[in-house]
């Protein structure tokens, strides 16, 4: 059966003088009122002291990460910074006479990184485009800062903020791959 | 106080009234703040949370035992509420007239603080009558005060040259003077009893025969529920319910002169928890000997005022139940029960307390 | 040296005298609400007035009644009716005479009374003597009775006339 039919008689004399809903009100609210006051059941989480609990896939704040030797992942492709919507992130690339990567093979390294956390909107399409798997939004959701040129986060800030991820580090296998097909594409040692 | 004879009578009278004022002025305005502290903590029990418990200021930590258990109480946010209500930014719409803009809480909130100056809140201090004004047409004077508070609301809806405010403040004086005369109606039947207009010997004559809320039970009812209609509180709170009309009346007021609606909102609320108390549950006495009769000493005449006030709490906190109890009221069906219910049964009331009177 | 009672009786009656005049001939705004709420200081001074008179229970009725209830309503129909302010016509000469000569003739007869009656002894106040309640009803209902039916009789026509005419189809 879809359908339940709700039973509408009309009202009897005595729940016409609606003290019948009344009493019941009374009930409800004082028992909800004795509940709270003398057993301490009440649904309020007491915030800084009390925490609620981060489900994965959270989409906090987005960090820069290390992988396990501690090298930064983030080869300066560019690309998050065109997917942003808010456009909040700014790269600096390193150009030609740059510092280079501080890893093993890889091509460059971003000079400077900005993300801008006022600007940005929690997306994620930046962690979706990376190539390096090296941006990531974490579970961190309470950003507070007190001008709006604190907030907006450098390279050192979030790589300290990032943490490490230990993925697959392509370029290390890339390069010995190439080393045991003796062909060396890049410059490395 | 042999200092005081030396004054003339006049003089005595005029200091000590103004002695009184001042007091019952400072109890009411504390009353009033307090009043929203225990409304917001009272609906967040009745709502399965805990109300406002952070509140502390600087000198909590001097407080040696209670001082945590008393932020937990949140007995420090009114002062919150007043320092922030004083500091907001106090704007005055281009578009709203001027004058009436700035009078309407004016106009609001001083009859809600003129009704408490008949009303005996204990028997005598000393030699000293504690009622500011002994009126011999004290009821009378209530309701008349009561009708004024009417205005404040009519202009406050018309200042605010707006749609909502507009209809908000016409809906909420219609509600209030239809439910005047259910209030007025149904107060008749306590005059029949005690022959008398004096509140004063409304609360004798419930000290020597019994309270009234046992002879007039049907007047009780129709005051406590015409009292919740002219205070504009649920379930009869159309005219301000935020629901409905964006804020109502004063959707268009901020900071102090916000303050001072809300002020007059509270004020009105502990003037018709007094009314309640003094018309129909014995005003200052209780049944026995030593609390009925006017004390000759200062602790008795203290115990008196004590005993007022703590039934007045109540009535506070029945008005607070009820607005988390019931659902609100449609406005026709508002006007449907102030006009058709409620004068027809005071009116059957009034018959009848005047055919058991005159057998 | 005056008495306060003196006082208060050139206070009320000037704030009478002034507020009425605000009522109709205000020089500074010619807002129909503006008059409406100077009628309800008007009818407060009144009642001021009443309560040196001794009539406590008629001063607060006059509020209750008046100013509580008759003059909101008053206020009702000029917020909804959208009553805009009063244009200001042209003076004629023949109005302004007669309006003249008229209000001349009343200031002479009110001062030519007013200068001849003897000081003391108001009519009556034998028998209101307090101004009590139950005195001014056993009068109302003894003496007065017929005048008062007939009154809420012409109340209760009002009122039936108003909902006959406010209801749409009459069949």
């Amino acid at each position: 059966m879809s359908t339940k039919v709700v039973d509408r008689s009309p009202l009897t004399f005595y729940e016409r003088t609606y003290l019948p809903a009344i009493l019941g009100g009374l009930k409800v609210t004082a028992k909800h009122f004795a509940d709270t006051v003398f057993k301490g059941k009440s649904v309020t989480m007491q915030y800084p002291e009390e925490r609620w609990v981060v489900p994965e896939g959270y989409r906090g704040a987005p960090y820069l990460v290390k992988d396990q030797e501690g090298a930064t992942k983030c080869v300066s492709c560019q690309l998050c910074e065109f997917v942003c919507p808010p456009k909040a992130i700014r790269i600096t690339p390193p150009g030609a006479e740059g510092q280079p990567a501080d890893r093993h093979n890889a091509e460059k390294m971003p000079k400077e990184f900005e993300i801008n956390m006022l600007r940005c909107i929690f997306c994620g399409m930046c962690q979706e485009v990376c190539p390096e798997e090296a941006i990531f939004l974490q579970k961190d959701y309470s950003l507070t800062g007190e001008s709006r040129s604190e907030m907006v986060f450098n390279k050192e800030k979030l790589l300290k903020l990032g943490g490490t991820h230990a993925g697959i580090q392509k370029w290390k296998h890339k390069l010995e791959e190439a080393e045991t097909q003796e062909t060396f594409p890049v410059q490395t040692r | 106080m042999e200092s005081l004879q030396y004054l003339s009578p006049t003089t005595q009278f005029v200091l000590f009234s103004a002695l009184k004022i001042l007091v019952v002025f400072g109890v009411v305005m504390t009353g009033v703040a307090y009043a929203v502290l225990v409304e917001r903590k009272v609906s967040a029990w009745i709502q399965d949370r805990v109300g406002p418990n952070r509140t502390s200021p600087f000198f909590v930590d001097y407080i040696p035992v209670i001082g945590p258990f008393l932020v937990r109480l949140g007995i420090f946010q009114p002062m919150a509420d007043g320092l922030k209500f004083m500091l907001k930014e106090d704007f005055t719409p281009s578009y709203v007239r001027k004058i009436y803009f700035w009078l309407a809480p004016a106009i609001t909130v001083v009859p809600a603080l003129m009704t408490v100056a008949v009303i005996p809140f204990g028997s005598t201090l000393g030699s000293e009558k504690m009622v500011i004004a002994d009126l011999n047409v004290g009821i009378l004077y209530t309701f008349g005060i009561v009708s004024l508070g009417v205005y404040g609301i009519v202009l406050a809806g018309y200042a605010s040259n707006s749609k909502y405010p507009f209809l908000g403040g016409i809906r909420s004086s219609a509600q209030m003077i239809s439910y005047e005369i259910a209030m007025g109606l149904s107060v008749v039947p306590i005059f029949l009893l005690t022959e008398s207009l004096n509140l004063g010997d409304i609360v004798k004559y419930q000290a020597d025969h019994g309270w009234m809320i046992l002879k007039q039970p049907v007047a009780f009812v129709i005051f406590l529920i015409a009292a919740f209609a002219e205070t504009n509180r649920l379930p009869f709170d159309l005219p301000e319910s935020e629901t409905e009309l964006v804020g109502g009346y004063h959707t268009e007021y901020s900071s102090m002169k916000f303050a001072l609606f809300f002020l007059g909102e509270y004020a009105n609320m502990i003037a018709s928890s007094a009314m309640m108390v003094t018309l129909f549950c014995g005003g200052w006495t209780l049944p026995g000997t030593l609390l009925s009769t006017p004390s000759s000493s200062l602790l008795v005449g203290l115990l008196h005022i004590g005993v007022f006030l703590s039934k007045m709490a109540v009535f506070m906190i029945v008005f607070i139940w009820v607005r988390w109890m019931l659902p609100r009221f449609r406005y026709d069906q508002l006007m449907d029960i102030g006009w058709r219910r409620f004068i027809p049964v005071a009116l059957a009331n009034i018959l009848l307390t005047a055919v058991v009177v005159a057998l | 040296m005056p008495q306060f009672t003196d006082l208060l009786f050139f206070a009320f009656a000037g704030m009478a005298l002034l507020f009425g005049f605000l009522t109709v001939a205000n020089p500074v705004s010619r807002n129909p609400v503006t008059s409406a709420m100077f009628l309800v200081l008007t009818i407060i001074s009144l009642a001021g007035l009443y309560l040196l008179l001794h009539a406590f229970f008629l001063a607060a009725v006059q509020v209750l009644v008046y100013a509580g209830a008759v003059m909101v309503l008053f206020l009702f129909v000029i917020m909804l009716l959208d009553i805009k302010e009063e244009e200001r016509r042209r003076l004629k000469t023949f109005t302004v005479g007669v309006g003249s000569v008229a209000v001349a003739a009343l200031l002479g007869i009110l001062t030519v009374s007013a200068l001849s009656a003897k000081p003391g002894s108001p009519a009556g106040q034998t028998r209101l003597a307090i101004g009590d309640t139950a005195e001014l009803g056993k009068v109302l209902f003894n003496h007065w009775l017929l005048p008062f039916e007939i009154l809420s009789v012409l109340l209760l026509v009002a009122m039936v006339g108003v909902i006959l005419l406010s209801k749409k189809d009459l069949k």
